[in-house]
C-alpha cells in the first residue's frame, strides 16, 4: 500500500514537472516562431526607428548589458557585506531578528515602489540624474534581499568544524570567514545573484518611474550617461498597432533571453568550478 | 585558487570597514553618489540636459511615435542628439517643470496645478499642437445591427449609473438585439480613457467600471475580434492598422455645425473637425528657455516644417500645412518674447 503511494506521488511530481517545463516550452516556442526570423546582425546593430523593418535594439542591449553589469557589482559586495555581518558577527538579539524579518519583507515589495525610492533618492537627491547609475543603484536595491537572504543560508552551511579547525589553527575571525567560510559558500552565493540578477534584468516599472528613456541613439559611454533597457524597448514595441513591431519584440524578447542565459551560464561554470576545488 | 584572489582584490576595497559590513557597503554607494553629483555639475553646470546638440523630451506614450519619427529624421540633418522618454503626459510634465527636460510631449493641454508649477520654478513654455488622435468606436465585424450610434446612447451605456443596469443592446436603442453587450475600454491610466469620459461623461476618469479594460490597446483591438458582442473605444491609429478585425461605427453628436446625422471617423473627417467630439489635438511644449539654444529651436522648426508627412506616416492624423506654417510663426514669434 504505501509502496502504491510513493508510486503515486512518484508520478504526480513527475507530472507537475512535465507542465511547468511544458509551459516555459510553449513560451519559448511561441517567441521562436514570431521572432527567430527577424534575428539579424542588423538587428543587434541597429538603433530604434519608426520603421519596424529597420529598427533594431543596439542601444538598449548596450544599456541592459551596463546597468546589469553595474547592478551586480554594487549588489554583490554589498549583499555579502551585510549577510556576513549578520551572520558571523551579529547578535541574536531582538533587533537582529527585526532586521531579519525586514529583509524578507524587503523581498517581496513591488518593483515600482524600488523605482520611486530610486528617483526620491538617486536621481533627484544625490542628483545623479537619469543615468546608468542611478538605474543601476535600483535595481541593486531591488536585488539585494534577495542576494542577502541566499547568502545567509550559504553561509549556514558551512560546518562549525571548519570555523573550529581554523580557530584551532590560530586564524583570526576575520580570517577565518575570508579564507575558508566565504570561498566554502560561493556557490550558494552566486546561486543568490543569478537569481537576483535574473529579476532585475526584465524590470521594466522602476526604471520608467526613474526616468530612463525610450528613445535614445546612443549607448551609454559612462555610468552617467542616460540610458534605455531592452524591456522598455519591448514593451514599447509590444504596444505599439503595427503588427511588425511585434515581430521586433519577440526577436528583442530573444536577444534578452539569451543574455540571460548567457549570464546563468557563467555564474554556473564559475559556481561548478569552484564546487569542485571546494570539494578538494 | 585564482577566483578567491580575485575575489579578494575587488572586496579587500571594500573591507575598511570589517565589523560593519552594511554600513561599509552604503558607504561606498554614497561615494559613487557623490562622484555622480560633481561630474554631472562639471559636465553641464544648471542647465537641464547636458552636452553639445542635446534635445530632451519626455511625456505621453500617445505622442512618443510622432517624437521619435521626428528625432530619428532630425539627427541625420546634422550633429544632434535627441531622447525621448515615455513616462506619461503628467510625468512629462513633472519633469518639465523641474527644467529636466526641453520638451514635454503631452496628450492634453496642460493643467491648472501644472501651470502652477512651472510658474513657480520660472519655466516659461510655448505650447504647440502637433497632432490630431481620434477615438474610435468599433464592434465585431458580425456585429450586423449597429450601424451608428449617438453620443447620447454613449453616455447612456458608460456612465457611471450604468454599471451593473445597462447590460443588453437592446437597452441602448430598440431594435438591437436582446443580448448581453460586452464593452471593452482604454485603462484608467491612459490619456484616452481620460479623454472619452471627459466627452462622453462630462467629467474626466468618471465612467462605469465594469467594462474589459487594458492599458495595452492591442489587447482592446484582440478582445473586441474575438467577440460578437462587443464594443469598445480604441484610439484612431489601431484601427488603421486592423481594419479587417473590427468594425467601425460612426458618431452623431446631434449637432449640425459639423454635418448633420453620423460621421465615420477618417483621417479627413478628423482632420476638418467635422468627426467630433471624439477627436482631440496632442502637443508639444517647448520650453523657452531651451528654445534659446540653436539645437532646441532647430529641432522644434524641423519638427513643425516635417510633421505633416511625419504624422501620417506613424498613423496620426495631420493638422494640415497650413496649421503647422501657423504654429511655426508662433513659435517664432513667442520664442523671443
Amino acid at each position: 500500500m504505501s509502496k502504491q503511494m510513493d508510486l503515486l506521488f512518484q508520478l504526480a511530481s513527475l507530472l507537475t514537472l512535465v507542465v511547468a517545463l511544458a509551459a516555459l516550452g510553449a513560451l519559448v516556442f511561441d517567441i521562436l516562431s514570431d521572432g527567430a526570423s527577424r534575428l539579424s546582425w542588423a538587428f543587434l546593430n541597429n538603433i530604434a526607428s519608426r520603421n519596424a523593418d529597420q529598427a533594431g535594439v543596439y542601444h538598449a542591449l548596450m544599456g541592459t548589458i551596463w546597468v546589469i553589469t553595474l547592478t551586480g557589482a554594487l549588489a554583490l559586495p554589498i549583499g555579502v557585506a551585510a549577510a556576513i555581518y549578520l551572520e558571523e558577527y551579529g547578535t541574536r538579539s531582538r533587533a537582529a531578528h527585526f532586521i531579519e524579518l525586514n529583509i524578507a519583507n524587503l523581498a517581496a515589495v513591488p518593483s515600482i515602489i524600488y523605482g520611486l525610492l530610486g528617483l526620491g533618492l538617486f536621481v533627484r537627491l544625490m542628483g545623479m540624474g537619469q543615468s546608468v547609475m542611478a538605474g543601476a543603484a535600483t535595481l541593486a536595491l531591488l536585488a539585494l534581499p534577495v542576494v542577502i537572504l541566499s547568502t545567509r543560508e550559504a553561509l549556514r552551511t558551512v560546518p562549525s568544524s571548519i570555523r573550529e579547525g581554523s580557530y584551532a589553527l590560530g586564524a583570526t575571525k576575520w580570517q577565518t570567514i575570508w579564507n575558508q567560510v566565504l570561498p566554502m559558500a560561493l556557490p550558494g552565493v552566486l546561486t543568490g545573484l543569478i537569481l537576483a540578477l535574473s529579476r532585475a534584468i526584465g524590470e521594466t516599472a522602476p526604471l520608467i518611474t526613474i526616468g530612463a528613456l525610450t528613445y535614445i541613439p546612443f549607448a551609454p559611454d559612462s555610468v552617467w550617461s542616460k540610458f534605455t533597457v531592452l524591456p522598455i524597448q519591448i514593451f514599447n514595441w509590444v504596444s505599439r498597432p503595427q503588427v511588425e513591431f511585434k515581430t521586433n519584440a519577440a526577436a528583442a524578447i530573444l536577444v534578452l533571453l539569451v543574455l540571460l542565459l548567457s549570464m546563468n551560464a557563467i555564474a554556473i561554470f564559475v559556481r561548478d568550478r569552484y564546487q569542485r576545488q571546494g570539494r578538494v | 585558487m585564482t577566483l578567491p584572489i580575485r575575489l579578494a582584490a575587488v572586496t579587500r576595497l571594500l573591507a575598511q570597514g570589517k565589523p560593519l559590513g552594511v554600513s561599509g557597503g552604503f558607504a561606498l554607494l554614497l561615494t559613487l553618489a557623490a562622484c555622480g553629483s560633481s561630474s554631472q555639475d562639471a559636465r553641464s553646470g544648471s542647465a537641464p540636459s547636458s552636452g553639445p546638440g542635446l534635445v530632451t523630451l519626455d511625456g505621453s506614450s500617445t505622442v512618443f511615435p510622432i517624437s521619435e519619427a521626428v528625432a530619428e529624421e532630425f539627427q541625420k540633418t546634422g550633429d544632434y542628439r535627441v531622447t525621448v522618454g515615455i513616462s506619461g503626459t503628467g510625468g512629462g510634465f513633472q519633469k518639465f517643470c523641474r527644467s529636466e527636460i526641453d520638451i514635454a510631449d503631452a496628450s492634453r493641454p496642460i493643467s491648472a496645478t501644472e501651470i502652477e508649477a512651472c510658474k513657480k520654478s520660472g519655466v516659461e513654455y510655448i505650447e504647440l499642437p502637433v497632432a490630431f488622435d481620434g477615438i474610435a468606436i468599433a464592434a465585431h465585424p458580425k456585429a450586423a445591427w449597429v450601424d451608428k450610434i449617438t453620443t447620447d446612447e454613449l453616455t447612456t451605456l458608460w456612465a457611471p449609473e450604468a454599471q451593473g443596469k445597462v447590460t443588453r443592446w437592446n437597452q441602448i436603442r430598440q431594435g438591437w438585439p436582446d443580448r448581453e453587450i460586452h464593452l471593452f475600454g482604454a485603462g484608467v491610466d491612459s490619456g484616452t480613457y481620460d479623454y472619452f469620459t471627459e466627452v462622453i461623461n462630462g467629467k474626466a476618469k468618471a465612467s462605469r467600471g465594469d467594462f474589459t479594460s487594458s492599458e495595452d490597446d492591442n489587447v482592446l483591438v484582440q478582445g473586441i475580434s474575438n467577440d460578437e458582442l462587443a464594443l469598445g473605444f480604441v484610439p484612431f491609429a489601431y484601427f488603421e492598422e486592423n481594419h479587417d478585425k473590427l468594425k467601425l461605427v460612426p458618431v452623431d453628436d446631434g449637432k449640425a455645425d459639423n454635418g448633420d446625422g453620423p460621421i465615420t471617423p477618417t483621417p479627413e473627417t478628423i482632420e476638418k473637425g467635422t468627426y467630433r467630439p471624439l477627436s482631440r489635438p496632442v502637443y508639444i511644449y517647448v520650453s523657452k528657455k531651451a528654445a534659446s539654444r540653436p539645437e532646441v529651436q532647430k529641432f522644434v522648426e524641423f519638427y513643425l516644417a516635417n510633421a505633416d508627412q511625419l504624422v501620417r506616416e506613424v498613423n496620426y492624423v495631420s493638422l494640415g500645412a497650413a496649421s503647422y506654417t501657423s504654429s511655426a510663426e508662433k513659435f517664432a514669434k513667442e520664442r523671443t518674447q
